[in-house]
């Protein structure tokens, strides 16, 4: 065996390793936090035992508040479904129209920086006041929250056209329509696509603000009350459920994009 | 009468004065190369023609009318290929020939496709994307793309700069055969004074840049079709490409000396009086 080859194995195990290492040494502090400085906090043998029957049976129904972890999960990620296809449905046609019009940009680009720092916090009691339910409010609040990356990368894609496809466009007369069909959308494609992940992404850190505000049944309507329970355990749980999901979504965005940049 | 004519006109970018005093008058099927320097304003002038940019002086003339924008009766064969990278080297042709030949049916249109790609020989590379062809071949398939809408007149900017001494001589061969059979007006961007004389009707040189202008048309006196070998030892073309090299290396050498004497004076205006310790 040579050695380059011989380098890139030890690079795939390094890729495998290091991160268990990583987290080990993690779990290692967390037990050891846990036992002198913040004894509140669970140590990771009492999770383990606390969430097992959830993580073991995590499609279980035994109560509205007492499901197995993924079918928390699965509301979750149904309730972020609705929202965020909202969010992609308009932010992706207001992102063309800042992107393509400098009178519309000029016009409102400053509303749109102007509210995308807003916390979905302050979206919620809104969304209570003009729907009157809390389903509804939380689809407007993840909406709301989550349509800024998507608006702003395909206005971003639009500017970033090159001249050259437009000019090809142009010498053959396309009509606008054409133009965005088939030069403007593909070749906006991949920064769009950043946009869907981004806010993606924010949909998903929105949900469990959304779900503890309305005690709605998924994995933050989940934490809230085991946090009212004093059931801590479970509130590490969450958190790691709710990571582990938002980074396999990003991942998953992730490739598509990447299918699209290279392909 | 003229099918393409430029009045006197005039192209800046901003505080650069690319091109002054331009005019030219191009015949129905007629072959114009236009020769000069790199940065001297070549695609400049071209997109003048396609309409894709307008003069600030002067005026641009298609069959007699001022050209108010770009159109396929202008075919353009840009510089820097122009493909779009997410369509393969067929459906690049393909979006071209749907618009133009909008009421044909599809079958006509792909055989028309097909026909173009197997002209510059790619039906072999059909399927693939512009980033998996080679930078020759993306120049094919821009051919191709040009040629398939069947334009009035053909701009083409530098179209075989980017190939092999082997190909650009069997696409140099091709667009002649073009000119020929199809009586196309044709303009040809070239860096290259012997590709300009072996297809020409008349070359115009295009003097060192900024503020570069068309020189003395030549026209080539060589019977067709030309052979580039025995061309070599033709007093008519050696006669032509001292003239036409000669005209450009003197533009350059003027252009130096006054924009080196600009900095001259600049420097010493700029220098402050002051004796040396
Ligand atoms: N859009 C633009 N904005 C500013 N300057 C420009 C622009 N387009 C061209 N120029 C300038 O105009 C001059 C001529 O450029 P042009 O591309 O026409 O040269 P060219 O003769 O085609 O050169 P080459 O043989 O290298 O293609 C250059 O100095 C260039 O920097
Ligand atoms: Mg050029």
């Amino acid at each position: 065996m040579n050695s380059f080859t011989r380098e890139k194995l030890e690079k795939r195990i390094g890729l495998l390793v290091l991160p268990l290492i990583g987290g080990a040494i993690v779990v290692a502090l967390w037990a050891v936090a846990s036992s002198t400085v913040a004894t509140s906090l669970p140590s990771p043998s009492r999770t383990w035992e606390a969430s097992r029957l959830y993580v073991m049976e995590p499609f279980e129904k035994r109560g509205e508040l007492d499901q197995g972890i993924l079918r928390f999960t699965w509301y979750s990620l149904t309730r972020v479904a609705k929202g965020y296809v909202i969010a992609i449905l308009l932010g992706t046609p207001l992102g063309f129209l800042l992107g393509m019009s400098n009178f519309f940009r000029a016009s409102f680009d400053p509303i749109v920086q102007i509210l995308r720092p807003v916390s979905p916090l302050a979206w919620l009691p809104l969304g209570f006041v003009l729907f009157h339910k809390p389903e509804p409010a939380g689809t407007f609040t993840i909406a709301m929250c989550s349509m800024w990356p998507t608006v702003l990368n395909t206005a971003l894609g639009v500017r970033s056209v090159p001249q050259d496809y437009l000019n090809v466009a142009k010498v053959l007369k396309l009509s606008k329509l054409k133009t965005l069909v088939k030069v403007m959308v593909p070749a906006a494609m991949p920064y769009m696509f950043t946009g869907f992940r981004l806010s993606l992404g924010i949909a998903w850190l929105v949900i469990v603000a959304a779900e503890m505000l309305t005690g709605a049944p998924g994995v933050g309507g989940f934490l809230w009350q085991e946090y009212n329970s004093l059931i801590y355990e479970h509130i590490i749980l969450c958190i790691l459920t709710i990571g582990i999901v938002g980074f396999v979504l990003d991942r998953m965005m992730g490739l598509v994009e990447k299918r699209l940049r290279t392909g | 009468m003229a099918i393409l004519e430029l009045e006197q006109v005039h192209k800046s970018f901003g505080t650069t004065h690319v091109l002054s005093d331009v005019s030219l008058s191009v015949e129905p099927g007629e072959l114009v190369a236009i020769v000069g320097f790199s940065g001297a304003g070549k695609s400049t002038l071209m997109a003048l023609l396609s309409g894709l940019s307008k003069p600030d002086q002067g005026r641009v003339l298609f069959k007699g009318k001022p050209v108010e924008g770009p159109s396929p009766e202008r075919g353009v064969v840009f510089q820097n290929y122009s493909l779009l990278p997410w369509l393969s080297a067929f459906e690049n042709v393909e979006l071209a020939v749907r618009e133009v030949f909008s009421k044909d049916s599809r079958n006509a249109q792909r055989e028309r496709v097909a026909r173009y790609l197997e002209m510059v020989g790619l039906t072999y590379a059909k399927e693939r994307r512009p980033a998996e062809l080679s930078g020759g071949m993306r120049q094919r398939v821009a051919l191709a793309r040009a040629l398939a809408i069947e334009p009035e007149v053909l701009l083409m900017d530098e179209p075989l700069s980017a190939l092999d001494a082997l190909t650009r001589a069997t696409l140099q061969d091709e667009i002649e055969r073009i000119a020929r059979v199809s009586g196309k007006t044709i303009l040809l961007v070239t860096n290259d004074v012997d590709e300009a004389i072996l297809l020409a009707d008349r070359i115009v040189p295009l003097s060192a840049g900024p503020e570069a202008t068309l020189g003395a048309p030549t026209p080539v006196e060589i019977a067709r079709p030309r052979d580039r070998r025995a061309m070599n030892h033709d007093p008519h073309f050696r006669k032509i490409r001292a003239s036409i090299t000669d005209y450009l290396l003197e533009t350059q050498r003027v252009r130096r000396a006054r924009s080196a004497a600009n900095r001259r004076v600049a420097a010493e205006s700029a220098l402050p009086v002051e004796s040396p310790a």
